[in-house]
């Protein structure tokens, strides 16, 4: 299963992903978790900025702005919701 | 825990918190939350205009502590630093977490947000594993109703196992039967049991080990089960909270080292690795937090956000997100620049009534004249000068600026611009300091503190002086309005407000420049982890907004311009009126730099004006009409039409009304700003640095643009 997964920022804009892997560690990693992002969490891909990056993200009733830097360090499950 | 007076120490709350008591039976309350829940409304609404705001002892984290009376008992109110956790990743973390655990507050209220209760709840459970005094404030329930979710408040109390009151601050709905539970559970007529987090076995059988040890040193002075927790994660902060405010070293321990070490021994047993433990306890919580929310919050309407959604998809559009921003800061320029010169006048006016009775009552009581002349013509008129200049336009700018703020549009400003921050090495949220350096250079200074890490706090503090304050629009409009919009006719107010955006515009590039420029040389680094949370829209309180902005922003600024600008007149008087030969001393000084400042564009008195303007940037005009007219005190001309003819008459040309915008951009920050980056950075070198690099820049500027110009043969 761990095949099919991607870092956050490649998920399509509108699309729902589940959390699986953090590949961050120290503070940055601490910051994610306290945006909830656990293991299977449930994500949508929002909006991009003007310029494409940071990227909007939903997570957990909340909407979270992520630079592609910290968004491609979670890896997640594509799903369909 | 029934903490007596004795312990809880109202002596330790006055010296190590700062906490303003009037009396040791103050009741002590803490106000805890998310940002964005609301908060500081449910702050202003309880305690209205009875604050103080101050530091936290030895941090640059704002501490406000607001009064009321509810029954006949005085409560003091400390405004926590909004945060997300309190695993004290970030100095506001500590604060607020240092408060509530060994501040020990009466109570402690935890503001949460009803639209979006999951992600708050987190903080609640985290809070309630350190004491267990908590109210949880459910804010924002008319949100919650506009948006068709329903949450119910009995359940979640029984649920977290601490009294819960809905409100929405705003109007007032729900504080004071908030103000009512507080009460009763500050006196211990309600004791909550907050039912806590259950982590997984392994771990809970960790924390018995350890708690024991601790128990016995530190009594009832902390929770010691979360102490407990708190140190097999590793937490060292907290082990020197314990250090300075209880004064064990816990580290120093052998008994307490012993069981972690056996604690940790037993977890790797069980598979836990230590480095997986941080992961494990939030995810416990967090898990709490969402089967709690699960029962608790129901949504009628799954797709509530749409309309958010809808307007975020225009306003942070790939094609309009940027042109929308552009044109509304425009609208905001044109509001403030077209509002502000009938009430101006009509300001003008009236203090130059004034000044015409003062003149009488000197008369009358025959001071010596130049008893009269310093007073009146310095002082007085310096005053009188800045008030009328800086007041109106402040007092539109700013509750138009609250309003945005208030609607919830910032952080979107944030998210079209952090790509080119990033790419500047800087901090997306820079351009929320910015927003505030509109306004005033030195409220945007203390608004870094939004950005927590180092570097890029004092990139964002360098460079705010490149955003022109309240204190120099009044310069750049009047020089836009005279030498490139005069011939515009009926559009000369827009001509104005394009090249005062014009400037504007340069100056967010020469932000971004000199903040890649500063990345690669003395702040080295790599752009930190950044998120940013795009909070719903909210309906703006436009009543409250008028009275906060006025108050908290507009005297604000303005009362520390008039404490500048009344010893600045003076000294200004002097210079243009004590004589050496023939000559003033503000002569005397202008013919000395007037060489230099040609190279820039410039003339001698431009650049005197500068420098004696450093106290405050609105009387860089009126010194400089004062020394042109060369009366020895400032002068308020009738119309721009004559200001213009005095300025050619001094040999201005539109080249020398350019390169005085561009210096006005670019050059030091006024004096007030540079003691906020002093009190900011705790440090000269960094406040010499915030010195030099604006006046290099403006310096460099001024001279490619003069010269260039005159190469080109364009004047």
């Amino acid at each position: 299963m761990n095949n099919s997964l991607i870092s956050l920022n490649e998920l399509p804009v509108g699309s729902f992903g589940k959390v699986k892997r953090l590949i961050a560690d120290g503070i940055a990693r601490r910051r994610m978790l306290d945006l909830g992002l656990i293991d299977d969490t449930t994500v949508e891909s929002l909006r991009k900025s003007p310029a494409g990056d940071p990227i909007a993200y939903e997570i957990r009733g909340a909407v979270i702005a992520l630079r592609s830097e910290e968004a491609s360090k979670i890896l997640v499950e594509s799903i369909k919701k | 825990m029934g903490l007596t007076k004795e312990s809880t120490g109202t002596g330790a709350l006055k010296e190590m918190f700062e906490v303003q008591l009037e009396s040791p039976d103050d009741i002590v309350t803490a106000l805890a939350g998310n940002p964005n829940t609301g908060k500081s409304t449910v702050f202003n609404s309880l305690t209205g205009l009875n604050q103080h705001t101050g530091n936290w002892p030895g941090k640059t984290v704002t501490n406000a502590q607001g009064r009321y009376v509810h029954e006949n008992k005085k409560f003091v109110l400390v405004d926590l630093p909004g945060t997300y956790s309190l695993l004290a990743n970030s100095v506001e973390e500590e604060v607020a977490r240092d408060f509530i655990c060994f501040g020990n507050p009466h109570a402690t209220v935890v503001v949460t947000d009803a639209t979006c209760l999951e992600r708050n709840l987190n903080l609640v459970l985290q809070i309630t594993e350190i004491t267990n005094k908590v109210v949880v404030c459910v804010n924002l329930m008319d949100e919650a109703k506009r948006k068709k979710i329903n949450i119910n408040l009995k359940k979640l109390s029984s649920l977290l196992g601490v009294p819960v009151v809905g409100t929405t601050a705003r109007s007032g709905k729900g504080l004071k039967e908030l103000k009512d539970i507080v009460k009763k559970v500050a006196c211990g007529d309600i004791n909550p049991m907050p039912k806590k987090v259950t982590y997984d076995e392994a771990l809970e059988k960790a924390i018995q080990e350890v708690e024991p040890p601790i128990h016995d040193l530190v009594g009832n002075r902390i929770n010691s089960k979360w102490a407990a927790l708190r140190l097999i994660d590793g937490d060292t902060s907290l082990l020197e909270s314990i250090n300075d405010y209880l004064k064990f070293n816990l580290s120093e321990n052998t008994l307490i080292q012993m069981k972690l070490d056996a604690a940790g021994k037993h977890l790797v047993e069980s598979n836990i690795m230590l480095e997986d433990l941080p992961d494990l306890i939030v995810s416990n919580i967090v898990k709490a937090a969402e089967k709690i929310s699960r029962e608790v919050v129901s949504i009628e309407n799954e797709s509530y956000n749409q309309f958010d959604r809808k307007i975020d998809s225009v306003l942070t559009s790939k094609l309009f997100g940027i042109p929308i921003m552009i044109s509304l800061l425009g609208l905001v320029f044109w509001l403030t620049i077209a509002g502000a010169n009938v009430p101006s006048a009509m300001l003008a006016d009236g203090l130059f009534w004034i000044e015409g009775h003062l003149t009488d009552f000197f008369y009358w009581i025959e001071a010596p004249m130049w008893l009269h002349d310093i007073l009146v013509l310095g002082v007085y008129r310096t005053l009188a000068w800045v008030v009328s200049v800086m007041l109106p336009p402040m007092a539109i700018f700013f509750p138009l600026f609250t309003l945005l703020e208030d609607l919830g549009y910032l952080p979107r400003v944030a998210f079209n611009l952090d790509y080119y921050f990033k790419k500047a090495c800087a901090h997306g949220k820079q351009a929320l300091t910015m927003c505030m350096g509109f306004g005033c250079n030195a409220a945007g200074i203390i608004a870094c503190r939004i950005i927590d890490s180092p570097r890029e706090r004092l990139i964002a503090t360098i460079t705010n002086n490149f955003v022109p304050c309240n204190g120099r629009f009044p310069t750049l409009i009047a020089l836009a309005s005279i030498f490139i919009a005069a011939s515009a006719g009926a559009f000369s107010s827009i001509i104005a407000t394009l090249s005062v955006l014009a400037t504007i515009v340069l100056g967010v590039l020469i932000t971004l420049l000199i903040s890649r420029l500063l990345s690669k040389t003395i702040l080295k680094g790599l752009p930190s982890s950044f998120t940013l949370e795009l909070p719903p829209y909210r309906k703006p309180q436009v009543g409250r907004i008028i009275v906060r902005s006025l108050l908290d922003r507009t005297l604000f600024v303005l009362g520390r311009a008039v404490v500048v600008a009344a010893p600045a007149g003076l000294v200004i008087w002097l210079m243009a009126n004590v004589t050496i030969g023939d000559l003033s001393i503000l002569t005397i000084c202008a013919q000395f730099l007037d060489p230099f400042a040609k190279l820039l564009g410039l003339d001698g008195y431009i650049m005197m004006a500068f420098i004696l303007g450093l106290p405050a940037n609105e009387i860089v005009l009126p010194i400089l009409i004062m020394s042109y007219m060369s009366k020895g005190s400032m002068l308020e001309l009738d119309s721009l039409a004559e200001m213009r003819q005095l300025f050619v008459d001094n040999g201005w040309t539109w080249l020398t009304a350019v390169c005085t915008m561009l210096f006005s951009l670019n050059h030091w920050p006024c004096g007030t700003t540079l003691l906020t980056i002093r009190k900011e950075t705790l440090s000269w070198k960094w406040t010499g640095i915030s010195f030099l690099v604006p006046t290099i820049t403006g310096i460099l500027v001024c001279f490619i643009v003069a010269q260039g110009v005159k190469l080109l043969g364009l004047v």
